[in-house]
């Protein structure tokens, strides 16, 4: 067990857990952030995705002790109200059907927004790939990700 | 409008009227408004009323005239919490913006079938939710007409406001609830004309979608109670083992671990229903206080598994008594190929024959005859099975994602010795159902736990547990044989089709009915790997193979895919073959023919290979044709077109998402998934091995289509599903030059994470 300074979504926070626990778990169990999905717990469905410093990561295989040396973004702080463009666009275009896997996209699109503002499809594509949904909403999930690409570029 | 008689009471089953949910929950509500969000404010939340009227069980009015509407059927992700309370606010009158919904209870008096399965939630919905809405408006206009002292027939009511116009009256729903809650229920209302529908038929958002995208609790894995420690189980490695002995003392010993024991999920496995299928019955579990803390220690768990006999189950399919067999030994994938390949020809039972089929094989100038197979399928709802349980002496309960909470509440009830009615089972969002969750062990699991541990508790399968389970799509086999004589026409059709452990065909489907000379046969291979319902059971194999097999015949005799169907089903409508015919010609060509104008068919597309499927089940009609191309040697899909007739459509752009998805999916599970055995063990076990379609192979597009049409409402859920397939498979032919007869297409190619 060790002690643990974690700023996440600009909160400071002290925990105390076993060095290995992934960030996933810190998350979920000693944090109340729920909204950080677990799916595979192997970095192979993206439903666990946060920002590290605003880097997209698996928090599944991330132990909180690299976590820690970062700002840790979850959906739940991505926005202070639920408006981050992504966020918006994914509503707009209704996205989700059951849900699940959808807060690791959007951290997983936000991500690639920020460093790419304007993606072609290959490189939605290619940035998305690890994020599997089952219920097959990749072409509104493209969509949704242009809508918030182009908002990127008018304001 | 035309009237029909309630059967909405309302005094006998009020529980309670206030807000769901009590103060153990952790950030869990189960409600949620339809206002919504003006773009970049603040998530706009309605005002709560200080009083609540239960006008009857799936609706209740606050003063402030705010409407909180029941949704009574589990939300897997086919979209009925917004769709089934769009019926109850349609015949209400109400302003959706005035609407919350609130997930309902468990109560199938009130709520009859509480079940997400088969496509049936909004077909067997439409009757009774409009009529609860429409209950409701007529006790509100009792109420107005009562304090207004003017005639009932004269009371207006639009947008949850009610109106007298000839003495200039008006009052909001708030103000006439209190009066309208001790209204007498009538005997009969009046239900809307469909041209005067104003909610059904309009695009409403996803009501849990602002939840969503934030991250707020919603699914079964995200429930807490103070106090709730996690459980998880440790399954044998191979279907065909069971539970010898264990040795737990070093478990015992590791940081937060509470509890190590053999749980028996049933008190015994004879007189089970079909619902509490499940592979192991006896298992190990770990309990403790963090989810990672039991993970690590059900890894080091030092068990001993040893091979399990036959087992021979006697089980209940709703009401009906039935034996189920599972034989020892450990089965390998290679095997079951070769036995399926063997087996039509050996043991199958005729299920359907009209005219002559033998003699007109005989006497065809040709016969085309081909095969066609596909693999177990894991079901992989993105959110794991897992349940939460507090068992006390005298009560449980559950909460957790489960497509049969009804059924399920029996099995607990049995289970754990408690009157049902000391068995509440509350349903949360569910990531993802495809079927699994019609079986519900885990729920029995979670309850056997916390009865054991006398603690609140989570039980969390990981992924390798999930795809390890079982409750697989069965494996299927069909070959199909075609009589064609010197004029190319097709005189006979026979499919014999069969599967481990069921058989996928179905007989009176089209094309039977369109052949003077048709034979149908089935048979059944047995195994020890347990299988179940998965998103359009049977047909999601049957139609791919089907539909594969109609392409080349078509291209056998020389016709256009399309139009040979549309003969086909022009014959079965003009003068169909036999009395059983399971489908509507007319309709079957319907989505055919704006399949064929969508896509522009008739129009040779360069740079790109089409196929055409189309296929009838849970009630709806679905035709599609898909285009891909191929891109390094691999297919790229790039665009879909979907025609769709399942009546009144609800809520069109929530149906549209429902056809883009099952097309995505079905394209994904004809292309790349498998689960395959090699000594009773699955060699898939997480998403590097087992692969799911991804971004970069999905379509581009997804045009859908709806035929219009005012019949009553079908199934969505899982009609666009089976047929693309058969789509892709066409696609591929005409890409490659290659038929491809035995899913996954693509094989277990190299994965990506």
């Amino acid at each position: 067990m060790a002690l643990y300074n974690l700023k996440v979504n600009g909160k400071k926070q002290q925990i105390e857990v076993d060095e290995t626990t992934p960030m996933l778990w810190v998350l979920r169990d000693h944090l109340d952030l729920v909204g950080t999905k677990f799916g595979c717990g192997a970095a192979q469905c993206g439903a666990c995705t946060i920002h590290l410093d605003g880097d997209a990561v698996r928090s599944c295989v991330t132990p909180v002790s690299v976590a820690a040396e970062y700002d840790i973004t979850t959906i739940e702080g991505l926005s202070e109200n639920g408006d981050h463009p992504v966020q918006k666009a994914w509503l707009a275009h209704d996205v989700p059907q059951c849900g699940y896997c959808q807060a690791g996209q959007i951290m997983n699109a936000s991500a690639l927004l920020k460093k790419n503002p304007s993606p072609t499809d290959d490189e939605i594509d290619a940035a998305m790939d690890g994020n599997i949904c089952r219920c097959g909403t990749y072409t509104r999930i493209k969509a949704a990700i242009k809508t918030a690409a182009n908002q990127n570029a008018t304001s | 409008m035309s009237k029909a008689k309630t059967n909405v009471g309302r005094r006998s089953f009020i529980k309670s009227v206030g807000l769901a949910g009590g103060g153990m929950m952790i950030g869990f509500s189960w409600l949620y408004s339809c206002k919504e969000t003006p773009k970049g404010e603040a998530i706009a939340a309605l005002e709560m009323p200080e009083n609540w009227y239960e006008l009857n069980g799936f609706l209740k009015i606050g003063e402030n005239g705010v409407v909180t509407i029941m949704s009574p059927n589990p939300e897997i992700g086919q979209n009925v919490k917004t769709s089934m309370p769009m019926l109850v606010a349609e015949e209400l009158d109400v302003d959706w913006k005035n609407v919350i919904v609130e997930q309902a209870p468990l109560n199938t008096d009130i709520f009859t079938r509480q079940l997400a399965g088969g496509s049936q939630s909004i077909r067997q919905g439409w009757e009774s939710l409009r009529m609860a809405g429409a209950t409701a408006k007529h006790m509100l206009k009792q109420a107005a007409a009562d304090a207004w002292g003017v005639p009932f027939g004269e009371i207006e009511v639009s947008e949850g406001i009610l109106s007298h116009a000839a003495t200039n009256q008006s009052a909001g729903f708030g103000d006439m609830a209190a009066a309208a809650a001790s209204v007498e229920v009538p005997e009969e209302v009046e239900l809307k004309e469909k041209t005067d529908f104003k909610i059904i038929g309009t695009s409403r958002k996803n009501v849990d979608a602002q939840k969503i995208v934030t991250g707020q609790p919603l699914f079964g894995l995200d429930y807490k109670e103070n106090g709730m420690l996690i459980a998880m189980l440790v399954q044998p490695p191979a279907f065909g083992m069971q539970f010898k002995s264990m040795n737990a003392d070093a478990v015992l010993k590791m940081p937060g671990i509470k509890e190590v024991f053999v749980m028996d999920t049933y008190k015994d496995v004879k007189g089970i229903s079909a619902f509490d299928t499940t592979a192991f019955t006896k298992l190990p579990v770990v309990v403790g206080e963090t989810t990672w803390q039991v993970l690590q220690a059900k890894k080091q768990l030092d068990v001993a598994w040893e091979n399990a006999p036959d087992v021979t189950v006697e089980m209940n399919f709703f009401g009906r008594n039935t034996t189920k067999n599972y034989p020892a030994g450990l089965e390998n994938s290679d095997t079951h190929f070769k036995i399926m390949a063997q087996e039509g020809a050996k043991n199958a039972t005729v299920a359907r024959k009209d005219g002559d089929p033998e003699t007109q094989f005989k006497n065809a100038a040709r016969i085309i005859e081909r095969s066609y197979s596909c693999p177990f399928l894991a079901h992989n709802t993105m959110e794991p099975m897992n349940f939460f349980a507090h068992v006390t002496a005298d009560e449980a309960k559950l909460v957790g994602p489960i497509q049969t909470p009804e059924i399920m509440e029996m099995s607990v009830s049995e289970r754990l010795g408690l009157p049902k009615e000391k068995v509440d089972i509350m349903m949360t969002r569910q990531g993802g159902g495809f079927g699994r969750r019609l079986y519900g062990h885990f729920l029995v699991e979670a309850a056997v736990i916390s009865q054991k541990t006398n603690t609140p508790i989570k039980l969390i399968y990981t992924r390798e547990d999930d795809m390890t389970n079982g409750v697989y799509r069965p494996a299927y086999y069909a070959t199909y044989r075609a009589a064609i004589d010197e004029n190319n026409n097709v005189t006979a059709f026979h499919v014999n089709a069969g599967g481990i452990p069921e058989s996928p065909l179905a007989a009176n489907r089209f094309p039977a009915g369109a052949f003077e000379h048709y034979l149908a046969e089935q048979w059944e291979v047995e195994s020890n790997i347990t299988t179940g319902a998965f998103r359009a059971p049977r047909s999601n194999f049957i139609a791919g193979a089907e539909q594969s097999f109609l392409d080349e015949l078509a291209e056998e005799v020389g016709k256009d895919p399309i139009q040979f169907r549309l003969d086909l089903l022009a014959k079965a409508e003009s003068n169909p073959i036999g009395e059983n015919n399971d489908y509507d010609a007319a309709r079957y060509a319907g989505v055919l023919k704006k399949v064929r104008e969508t896509s522009d068919w008739d129009t040779p597309k360069t740079g790109v290979s089409r196929g055409v499927s189309a296929y009838f089940c849970h009630n709806s009609y679905v035709a599609q044709v898909l285009d891909l191309e191929m891109k390094n040697n691999e297919p790229n899909v790039k665009e879909v077109f979907c025609a769709v007739d399942c009546g009144i459509v609800v809520n069109p752009d929530a149906a549209e998402n429902l056809v883009q998805g099952g097309t995505v999916d079905g394209i994904g599970h004809a292309m790349y998934s498998a689960i395959t055995f090699k000594d009773g063990q699955p060699e898939q076990r997480n998403f590097d091995t087992y692969r799911l379609i991804r971004h970069s192979e999905a379509p581009s597009k997804v045009k859908v289509d709806f035929v219009k049409s005012d019949i009553n409402p079908t199934g969505l859920g899982e009609p666009p599903f089976p047929p693309i397939m058969g789509a892709v498979a066409n696609a591929l032919y005409k890409a490659t030059g290659k038929r491809h007869y035995h899913q996954p297409f693509m094989g277990n190619q190299e994965l990506k994470g």
